[in-house]
């Protein structure tokens, strides 16, 4: 079958990075238009050398094409996805939203697509939720997770301007996220922006609160370690760069713990520099996950086409 | 944007034994501990005390320590037993949020102390404008300030004032600046800010310059200094509020602080429920040594026990890495790597 086209809208960092992306990873999706707001933007820039047809008049333009693509990736702001996700919807077009705008629900590709019947529009959370709700939901699929908490650090050269003016839309979108996809009854999230030179490769802490038996040694915590490794592992399928720096850290049950016990989880993510450098794992992570979806989307969508016609 | 502060006095001290202190007390203040020093403070006639978990609004977490007593709680006792003084919080962006911030105000704070790393000072834009639209007065911390060069701090510093910061101060979190680094960057900042804001410093102990540091803070144009009753605080501690209101008093720096009064809250009030006095060893020397964020003290000393590697090396390490405040979920990596390397 022929490859499904995709826009990029937003020819910011998050944009370029995710143009790179599946142009060289994606096995259904080719990026067709890039469409931003700044004329001088790099990413245009990029996009046009690479052949692919640039408009910095914005969504209006996109739409207004003769061909219409199959996908739309939005890399622009909450604010803007929200103004435009009725338009993609009214032209019939997949929207994948990397915004914490979340007009659709959270999507981490290895755990909660196939739950989904409205994939229309989907929003893939923050960087670290793609980093930590899988992992939250390894755990879950073992053991009630009572509360789970993540301490995501990436380097100051990585966050750009939508991410320091919404520093909370971030950590709320991403506790939200540990509940809604990551199985947890509550959700908190940290993020920690790192200047250090050179600079350091994201890193993501899961913490989840467990019963005392299961963060005891015993059948249970061998259960929970196993699904940890799973998640991480197939994490690794589209992000080569996720790995984890320690064994599971288990800590037995304590009085200011309410009587319960710990897991603690610690991950790097190395990006695979496509656009920015290797310790932007935090930008490829999204973006890795946008193509992956899409991927998985465009399967989903050939395959009700043909059982359509089948019938 | 005029300063709010009272012009009869020199400076303003700020107690932050409620909020700093929390670490040393890893977290476990109470009710009855807040409205006893509140009382103490507010009747030595100090015009803000902090009160909040010692990382900040939100900060009771697996990462950082659970609150025995929810900080909302300490708040509103604190307020409700403040006759004169302010009651002001400290949020850390990225871990606090607004939503926090509305609820401290709802709580009765009228303080907000809004702090970043010494390089990121704009994460905290719109939690400044937020502070300002909701009346409450605006102090910025630019933390770990040793990392930095003044020129550079006074960049930070212009950008917390620009998003509506009232003062915005020299926090030396790892105890790590020495007497001419202090008054460098305050006379950066006050060259900077001009009329537009205040500048403050905030001390600790780890290499025992902590009122000195504020003594020189004051002479390069500081006007708001912090300290803690017993210096009870992350690290070493902090700069003890009583030795800094007898110190200013013999320097003729005006604080309007009782200082008998402070005496008394430090000996008869909180000396009684210390459980770990703050004290310059092995460990906290190396956070001033290495530029560690002092709440990473306890954090590293319970890595230490359960991992069998000594608290000064995993300090050392942290320092070498140069992770900032809130990064204590590294304390736990760095001591699975040296436990291996060993």
């Amino acid at each position: 079958m022929a490859k499904k086209t995709a826009a990029i809208v937003g020819s910011g960092n998050i944009g370029t990075d995710l143009m790179f992306k599946i142009m060289r990873r994606s096995t259904n999706v080719e990026v067709k238009y890039m469409i931003g707001v700044d004329p001088k933007s790099d990413g245009l820039a990029r996009a046009a050398r690479l052949g692919i047809t640039t408009s910095a008049e914005g969504v209006d333009w996109l739409l207004a094409q003769d061909e219409l693509p199959d996908f739309v990736f939005e890399c622009t702001s909450a604010k803007a996805h929200e103004a435009n996700a009725p338009k993609y919807k009214a032209a019939g077009i997949h929207a994948i939203d990397l915004t914490p705008a979340a007009v659709g629900p959270y999507l981490a590709p290895v755990v909660n697509l196939e739950t989904l019947t409205d994939t229309m529009n989907v929003n893939m959370i923050t960087c670290a939720g793609q980093a930590t709700t899988p992992i939250v939901a390894a755990v879950s699929s073992v053991v009630e997770v009572e509360y789970a908490e993540i301490v995501a650090s990436i380097a100051s050269k990585s966050a750009g301007p939508g991410t320091r003016a919404n520093v909370d839309e971030f950590t709320e979108t991403t506790a939200k996220a540990l509940e809604v996809v990551g199985g947890a009854k509550r959700g908190k999230a940290i993020i920690i922006i790192n200047p250090v030179e050179p600079p350091m490769m994201m890193r993501n802490t899961i913490y989840c609160m467990i019963p005392a038996e299961a963060a005891a040694p015993g059948a249970t915590q061998d259960k929970i370690r196993t699904a940890i490794d799973a998640a991480a592992a197939s994490i690794r399928d589209y992000v080569p760069g996720y790995a984890l720096r320690l064994e599971p850290q288990f800590d037995q049950a304590r009085e200011d713990w309410g009587g319960f016990g710990r897991v603690g989880i610690w991950v790097q993510v190395a990006g695979a520099a496509d656009y920015l450098p290797e310790y932007a794992g935090n930008l490829d992570i999204i973006t890795a996950a946008a193509t992956r979806t899409a991927d998985l989307l465009s399967d989903k969508i050939d395959a009700a086409r043909t059982t359509a016609l089948a019938n | 944007m005029t300063a709010p502060m009272n012009t009869t006095f020199d400076i303003r001290l700020t107690d932050t034994t409620l909020r700093d202190g929390s670490h040393a007390m890893s977290h476990k203040f109470t009710e009855e501990h807040v409205r006893s020093v509140v009382r103490a403070l507010d009747d030595s006639r100090v015009e803000v005390i902090e009160v909040t978990h010692g990382d900040g609004l939100g900060g009771s977490s697996f990462n950082y320590g659970f609150s025995k007593v929810p900080e909302l709680d300490l708040i509103k006792a604190a307020v409700d037993e403040a006759k004169a003084a302010k009651i002001a919080v400290l949020m850390l962006p990225g871990l606090g949020t607004i939503h926090d911030l509305n609820q401290a105000y709802d709580a009765g704070a009228s303080v907000a102390r809004i702090a970043t790393h010494c390089t990121e000072a704009d994460v905290s834009i719109q939690h400044f404008q937020h502070a300002r639209k909701l009346g409450m007065e605006t102090v910025g911390f630019l933390m770990l300030s040793h990392r930095v060069s003044p020129a550079e701090l006074a960049v930070q510093a212009r950008i917390m004032a620009d998003a509506g910061c009232q003062c915005v101060y020299v926090v030396d979190s790892a105890g790590a600046l020495i007497l001419d680094d202090v008054s460098d960057r305050v006379s950066a900042l006050v060259a900077e800010l001009g009329d537009d804001a205040q500048v403050g410093f905030h001390g600790h102990q780890n290499m025992s310059f902590g009122v000195a540091n504020s003594v020189f803070a004051v002479r390069a144009g500081a006007k708001q200094i912090d300290g803690t009753l017993m210096a009870l605080g992350a690290g070493a501690g902090n700069s003890p509020t009583e030795v800094l209101a007898a110190a200013f008093d013999r320097l003729d720096i005006k604080t309007g602080v009782d200082i008998q009064g402070v005496m008394a809250a430090a000996e008869d009030v909180v000396k009684p429920f210390i459980t770990r006095m703050p004290v310059m060893d092995r460990a906290s020397i190396m956070q001033g040594y290495a530029g560690v964020y002092s709440s990473f003290l306890i954090h590293a000393e319970r890595a230490a026990e359960r991992y069998g590697v000594p608290a000064y090396r995993i300090l050392e390490e942290i320092g070498k890495a140069g992770y900032v405040g809130g990064q204590e979920d590294m304390i736990v990596d760095v001591a699975v790597q040296l436990a291996a390397a060993r």
